[in-house]
């Protein structure tokens, strides 16, 4: 039986607010899982607290709500178990890049096997709109008492540093742009970053749909309006590494790219490299069996309680008598 | 007792010293006490050898090997008349005044002892001549000489590669000069340094080369120390491994940590041991460890592998659980059976990091905001430690919600011989996990309402099925749900487990008792004072004194009744505990409205001796002690 985009839409009542961004982020999770034709037993989508949080509630795979900041560790705490599962995590630029940042950090330096995308609107939306670290110096959105005293910081120039292995930008209004980076960020081999530009039409009346559009700057050629937002994939940028002598370079380019922002921001793929080996393969290299007997594959007893792994030999070292 | 500067190898000369002592049928307790530092600091290990069964520290020193001047004069007065004090012939010359080490806090103290007896010896050397009236047998050795014949021997030329098997040098003085069977220190050597030949062989040369010296020049201690026979098989192990031990026993398949002192050890044990041997020859297992970045991510990553279903835990001390406090309360609430192995250490704060303390009991109780379930267990020895460190497993995943096991810095840095672990006696009991085979469909209710309280769970991933969890408050379904109807209905659900697990668990894994029945005494506790404990009562015992005892095992749901009746009936009911406040006797007061009569307390960052036990109990049963007395031992 096919997985059909409907059959991992649930029933739960999407209360973003009228035209959030997280409504396409939600429909292209969707699009990806149906396109990858995902299993929902072993799909686990992992979140951290505020409005992206909720999503996981919305798709009929299984879905673990966590705690601010957290998510990465839960998903991480999970596939580790059982690195058969499909793990996403998904949560605000608040929640990775604020509260959760050492979280982020250490990531990159696991290099496990999952998804993590990060819902940027460049506020904190259910706590009713205060700057959240990816905001401008200076910038003041809706509710914010005074300007903004801190400097944003760049997530995909800092998830290059941490070691990230696929690092993307897609847009939540470009539904069919973002369902493709994620399916890429899922078929990648190591930990996939996909930072999604996002509106939100409550709190950040800078960063708009409009703004992203470019509709305040009109091209007197064409009468229309030039749009913030353009593809790399269409400009010929190439940041996949094929070989190691080029990760270098390529990490170079995609830090050049990852520092354009304002007039043109670059969305799609600015770095992968599946060159460097994923935590599983780390474990492996220690633990032969562990792929093919992960810990949660192992009975850990037989039916009467019994443990089925000894400790003997470790009892032996410590034997002093007998 | 072995002192010496941290980085000196006090460690392996007692973990020598011990093992040896039990190849030779002995039993054996060590206490171990190091600074906050990497080296250089005082550090010492107290060992205690008897051919009957010793179960804590003393306050006495018969034996004091030093590697420096320094533990000459920290541990000089714990030496008894007929004692003895091994030391480097170059310490004598060392003045007092002139070792850094020593704190103005200390020297406050030790000026303050020397005016009592009237002396002032300027040197370490004049001090051990003051001593030696007193009956203190002193051994000078010239570890510098010994090395150089050392050195001569192994064809080695550098004397500074050579500096490092001091400890073992003093090691091989103390068993010569008790003409201890030194076939069993070669034996406990090759054992300590494994699978290093070329230290083996050094460390066997050092062994010989003092321990002739000590014969021929020092001839007999006046003590002999004589092997035993023994027939029991046993081990010898710290706290730390002894957890180890018991959580891959009771099938540990994810352990997360962030390095913290003292409960590192346990997860660096754990690692070296990853890979785990079928019982039955075929298959096996592994456990995957991770060291985290920060503490938060540890208990939070336990969760997420516990969800896959398999036993996952973390192992921490005070600053660490202060971390913990919020992924407490996730798993409390998303009824995640995750074993948090908790090391309490002087507190608050940074505290003393290497310490012994026990006021983390109502931390442990309350931490995390709002009301969930969670059962806490309190180890009182190492060999408890191993078996509840099954049962905490057993009971997260019967009751689905977190278990704390708390163990203290006085357990988890010692080290005793047992009878071996009976494997025989580890059960597993994994509660209510449904298979794919049970569930049907995909509505399936992860808190769905029960009797019991307790929901049956499905592991992420199993075929079939799948699931919600939230921090939010949830319905059955796991979707966040703010109604008041459900509010009060689910937050009920969860907190009837701990009513169950009141109702279910049996008393004898949630007290010990010891002693007389019809004593009008009790003696209650919690934790590593139980060894000191045990001991007084012994003696006091002994002397004609009725007395019991009662360790609380399990804190939380603590066993009312059988606490009220039992304490209720003694006309002196004492507590005992490393804490300011007695926390266990606020607790017990508080659930069974008893009320405590005295108080045994200390928090000087030190294990409770059996001597100072000894003497508070037995004021209190002369009718001479206040209602609080605070004990201050131990250096």
């Amino acid at each position: 039986m096919a997985f059909k985009m409907i059959d991992y839409r649930s029933a739960y009542f999407a209360d973003w607010c009228p035209g959030c961004g997280d409504f396409g982020i939600m429909t292209a999770i969707q699009m990806a899982f149906a396109d990858l034709q995902l299993q929902p037993h072993k799909t686990v989508i992992f979140s951290g607290i505020g409005c992206s949080g909720k999503t996981p509630h919305m798709i009929k795979v299984n879905g673990i709500h966590t705690l601010h900041g957290r998510v990465l560790p839960f998903a991480i705490g999970a596939k580790l178990a059982n690195p058969e599962l499909e793990v996403m995590a998904v949560g605000g630029d608040g929640d990775g890049l604020g509260i959760g940042a050492g979280h982020f950090v250490n990531s990159g330096r696991r290099n496990i096997d999952m998804t993590y995308l990060i819902h940027d609107n460049g506020v904190y939306g259910l706590t009713k709109g205060q700057a959240s670290p990816t905001l401008e110096l200076g910038l003041r959105v809706k509710a914010m008492p005074k300007p903004n005293l801190n400097s944003g910081i760049n997530p995909i120039a800092i998830a290059l540093a941490c070691g990230y292995t696929f690092i993307a930008r897609s847009y939540a209004y470009d539904v069919k742009h973002l369902s493709e980076t994620i399916k890429k960020a899922i078929q990648h081999h190591g930990l996939a970053l996909v930072i999604i530009q996002q509106p939100c039409p409550t709190y950040n009346d800078i960063n708009t749909k409009e703004w992203y559009g470019g509709e305040d700057r009109i091209d007197p050629k064409t009468g229309k309006p030039v749009p913030r937002l353009y593809k790399l994939e269409e400009t010929g940028y190439d940041g996949i590494v094929r070989k190691p002598e080029e990760a270098f370079e390529k990490y170079i380019a995609a830090l050049t790219k990852a520092h354009e922002w304002g007039d043109r921001i670059p969305m799609g793929v600015f770095y992968q490299n599946e060159l460097v080996p994923t935590y599983d393969e780390r474990i492996s290299m220690r633990i032969p069996t562990y792929l093919e007997n992960p810990p949660a594959k192992q009975a850990i007893s037989d039916s009467s309680g019994k443990p089925t792994t000894s400790i003997e030999k470790m009892l032996e070292e410590l034997k002093v008598t007998g | 007792m072995a002192g010496g500067p941290q980085g000196s190898g006090v460690d392996s000369a007692a973990n020598i010293f011990g093992r040896a002592c039990c190849y030779g049928g002995l039993h054996v307790y060590g206490k171990r006490e190091y600074h906050s530092n990497i080296k250089g600091l005082h550090s010492y290990f107290h060992i205690r050898v008897s051919p009957q069964e010793v179960r804590a520290d003393v306050d006495r020193v018969d034996m004091l090997c030093t590697f420096d001047a320094e533990s000459v004069v920290r541990h000089i007065w714990e030496v008894p008349s007929g004692g003895g004090v091994i030391c480097d012939t170059d310490a004598l010359a060392a003045k007092i005044s002139g070792i850094q080490t020593l704190t103005p806090a200390f020297r406050a103290v030790f000026n303050e002892s020397l005016k009592q007896r009237g002396i002032a010896p300027e040197t370490v050397g004049d001090l051990l001549d003051q001593v030696k009236k007193n009956g203190v047998r002193v051994y000078a050795v010239p570890y510098m000489q010994l090395l150089q014949d050392m050195a001569k021997q192994i064809g080695e030329d550098k004397l500074s590669k050579l500096t490092r098997m001091v400890n073992v040098l003093a090691l091989g003085v103390s068993f010569g000069l008790v003409d201890f069977d030194r076939r069993f220190v070669e034996k406990s050597i090759r054992a300590v340094f494994g699978d290093r030949p070329k230290i083996i062989d050094m460390n066997l040369i050092a062994l010989g080369v003092a321990y002739d010296y000590a014969k021929n020049k020092f001839g007999d201690f006046g003590f002999k120390l004589e092997p035993v026979e023994t027939g029991e098989k046993r081990i010898f192990l710290q706290g730390t491994q002894a957890v180890a031990l018991g959580k891959l026993a009771g099938g540990l398949r994810v352990q997360t940590y962030y390095p913290i002192t003292p409960a590192a050890d346990e997860s660096e044990y754990i690692e070296e041991n990853e890979i785990l041997q079928s019982t039955s020859g075929q298959g096996g297992g592994s456990v995957v460890v991770m060291q985290t970045e920060d503490e938060i991510a540890a208990i939070n990553m336990a969760s997420g592998a516990a969800l896959t279903g398999v036993r996952a835990a973390t192992g921490t001390s005070g600053p660490g659980f202060s971390l913990m406090a919020e992924g407490l309360g996730w798993a409390g609430n998303n009824e995640v059976p995750v074993v948090v192995t908790y090391y309490q250490r002087g507190a608050p704060s940074t505290g003393l990091p290497t310490r012994h303390g026990q006021g983390d009991l109502r931390f442990a109780m309350h931490a995390s905001h709002g009301e969930f379930p969670r059962i806490i267990l309190s180890s009182g020895d190492i060999e408890e430690c191993f078996y509840d460190a099954v049962r905490a497993f057993n009971y997260a995943e019967r009751y689905q919600t977190p278990v704390i096991h708390l163990i203290d810095k006085g357990l988890a840095n010692s080290n005793k011989s047992y009878k071996m672990f009976d494997l025989s006696l580890i059960k597993i009991e994994r509660g209510q996990v449904l298979s794919e085979q049970d569930v049907k469909g995909n509505e399936f209710k992860r808190f769905e309402f029960t009797e019991s309280g307790i929901s049956p769970r499905v592991a992420l991933g199993t075929p079939g099925v799948f699931f919600w969890n939230t921090g939010d408050e949830h319905d059955s379904v796991g979707n966040i749900n703010e109604e008041s109807v459900n509010r009060t209905r689910m937050y009920e659900k969860r907190m009837k487990k701990l009513e169950l697990a009141d109702k279910e668990i049996p008393v004898e894994e949630r007290v010990n008792f010891f002693g007389d029945s019809d004593a009008t005494a009790a003696v209650v506790s919690w934790g590593s004072p139980k060894g000191a404990i045990m001991e007084a009562m012994d003696r006091l015992r002994q002397e004609g004194f009725k007395m019991s005892f009662i360790q609380v095992r399990m804190p939380l749901p603590l066993p009312r009744e059988y606490l009220a009746e039992k304490l209720g009936r003694a006309q002196k009911k004492i507590v005992v505990e490393s804490n300011y406040n007695g926390q266990l006797a606020g607790v017990i007061r508080e659930e069974t409205g008893v009320v405590i009569d005295y108080f045994v307390l200390k928090w000087n960052g030190r294990p409770m001796s059996s001597d100072e036990v000894y003497e508070a109990l037995k004021l209190i049963m002369q009718e001479k002690a206040p209602k609080r007395q605070v004990l201050n031992n131990g250096i």
